[in-house]
């Protein structure tokens, strides 16, 4: 099976890490995949925030593309990867939103057919966590496993968009996927609440105080647990808890010093990957010391 | 200075100033019926995909669960409601449209299953066409630079939108990000390359055709709610005429 990865914008740029250590993972796991040929932005909150519709067609162009990349070869839906949460949310959304509103369904395809695309509702909508955890399975991840993260105390950030509202492989309350992954690269999943609690998103650019206090909390909350790193699924989600903490070491008179991973980061670590090709270097605050205490070496 | 006597001219005035000064502060909480906008539940329920907007038991479930609330002016719920009663102008002036991340907690929480994020899309929607936002707010200024630049290209520069973001809004804020901005230099994650499709005429001939057909959907729909409307006004002035 092959899979049509759809990157979106922020891994192109803030996020590189993200496709760096995904793509690498991927080679690693012998996941086959091509990336969508001239996709286009999914539109992110701002264009369902100015006007719906043309929202739904550029998430439709891209779900076209897909389409008709992978030309009928009659194996199943098209599978198409998206890494970025929001991405994510946007193409199931409007997936969803076509099958159940008649009049989207009516726009769209007209619209798609003025330009000479045509998208017939064969394609899935997938997040990596699903790929890997769902279909290429834990037992086969596990055995790739060259240095178990052993002790290594691991809090698992899953952010809004990806199980909630549309995302159905997993409990949109307390989803499990991320937790078990890290059992089989042999670390231990921390318990703890704020795994799907929004992390403000564009706030931190926007309104600056906001933005810094909901990352504040979901930092400082996995820290009193006890983790000695997070991991994330988003490029923004990243961004935010990642790069920010200095600010809000201090406006909160705090002492973060918490490593951000992308989960793929740390699969890749786990596979005993090279650091450069999972971009361990783009980070702000390096995992090193985490990793050296808990792993040893 | 102390000696002067006070000028009863002088005094008036102040007693003046004061009791207009109560006039002003004690307001009158609710519109009457005449000053709601009768329609506007019916035109958000629409845009937000939701005659379940109608159906809100005010429970509070969606304030509850946002991680933003304590920062509205008013909370998702009291936005229900208002949007209900019809208070349209303070509906699309509140910060609370604007603050929601989209993050969909309310929305999978409802126990009515009120799309709540949608509602807050379609109000934005309708605060900005009517301009009863403030302009230097963040926020809207975003979504439209963002807008305006996918537009264009196709795909979005982050570090573009964030330059014109501030610039429209507030420069100096930019100082505040210098700090992550060199962070994101060093690590090469900052590029100041402008990222575009390919096929940049197809997609905008995309925006251009769908922007036709949604106009002229409106316009199917306004004539159909006219024709209804001389219809039904035919059929009662028929069973007028046949009555007498």
């Amino acid at each position: 099976m092959k899979y049509i990865y759809y990157p979106g914008c922020s891994l192109k740029s803030t996020g590189r890490a993200y496709e760096e250590s995904l793509l690498s993972v991927f080679k690693t796991l012998d996941v086959e995949y091509e990336e969508l040929n001239d996709w286009n932005c999914c539109g992110a909150t701002s264009y369902m925030s100015i006007n719906e519709s043309k929202a739904f067609a550029i998430s439709a162009r891209n779900l076209a593309l897909a389409e008709a990349q992978a030309g009928g070869d009659g194996e199943g839906p098209v599978q198409l990867v998206a890494p970025c949460s929001a991405c994510y949310l946007l193409l199931l959304k409007t997936r969803r939103y076509m099958e159940e509103y008649p009049e989207i369904d009516r726009i769209v395809r007209q619209g798609l057919k003025e330009v000479g695309l045509k998208y017939e509702g064969n394609v899935r909508v997938r997040h990596p966590v699903d790929v890997l955890v769902n279909d290429v399975g834990l037992e086969k991840i596990a055995e790739r496993v060259k240095t178990p993260l052993k002790d290594m105390q691991v809090a698992s950030y899953y952010g809004c968009l990806i199980v909630r509202p549309f995302g159905a492989f997993d409990n949109p309350w307390n989803p499990t996927s991320l937790d078990r992954l890290v059992g089989a690269l042999g670390g231990t999943p921390v318990d703890w609440s704020l795994k799907t609690r929004c992390c403000g998103g564009t706030l931190i650019g926007t309104v600056r105080g906001v933005g810094l206090r909901l990352g504040y909390r979901i930092i400082g909350e996995a820290q009193r647990k006890g983790s000695d790193l997070m991991i994330t699924t988003c490029p923004l989600c990243q961004f935010d808890l990642e790069c920010f903490q200095k600010d809000m070491n201090h406006d909160f008179e705090v002492n973060f010093n918490m490593p951000v991973l992308y989960f793929t980061q740390l699969m890749g670590l786990a596979f005993g990957l090279p650091e450069k090709e999972l971009g361990i270097q783009r980070l702000f605050v390096s995992p090193e010391k985490a990793y050296k205490t808990c792993v040893g070496g | 200075m102390e000696d002067q006597p006070l000028d009863s001219s002088k005094v008036r005035s102040i007693v003046g100033r004061r009791s207009l000064y109560w006039d002003q502060k004690v307001k009158r909480r609710f519109k009457y019926e005449a000053e709601l906008d009768q329609g506007f539940a019916e035109r958000v329920a629409k845009l937000a995909y939701g005659e379940k907007l109608y159906s809100c038991i005010q429970c509070g479930t969606c304030s509850a669960s946002c991680p933003v609330s304590h920062w509205m002016d008013f909370t998702p719920r009291r936005v229900i409601a208002l949007i209900q009663a019809g208070y349209k102008e303070e509906v699309l002036e509140c910060f609370t449209i604007w603050l929601c991340a989209s993050c969909y907690a309310c929305t999978v929480d409802c126990p009515k299953q009120i799309k709540i994020t949608d509602v807050m899309y379609a109000l934005r929607q309708e605060a900005l066409e009517h301009a009863g936002y403030r302009k230097r707010f963040p926020i809207p200024v975003l979504a439209r630079e963002f807008f305006k630049q996918v537009m264009k290209n196709g795909r979005n520069s982050e570090s573009h939108l964030m330059l014109n973001l501030y610039m429209k809004t507030n420069p100096f804020k930019l100082l505040k990000m210098v700090k992550v901005g060199l962070g994101l230099l060093r690590t090469g994650r900052f590029s100041l390359k402008k990222e575009h499709i390919k096929q940049r005429e197809q997609f905008q001939n995309l925006l251009k055709a769908v922007d036709r057909l949604e106009k002229e959907a409106r316009i199917e729909e306004a004539n159909d709610r006219t024709a209804k409307r001389i219809a039904s006004e035919t059929v009662d002035r028929l069973e007028k005429e046949v009555h007498q």
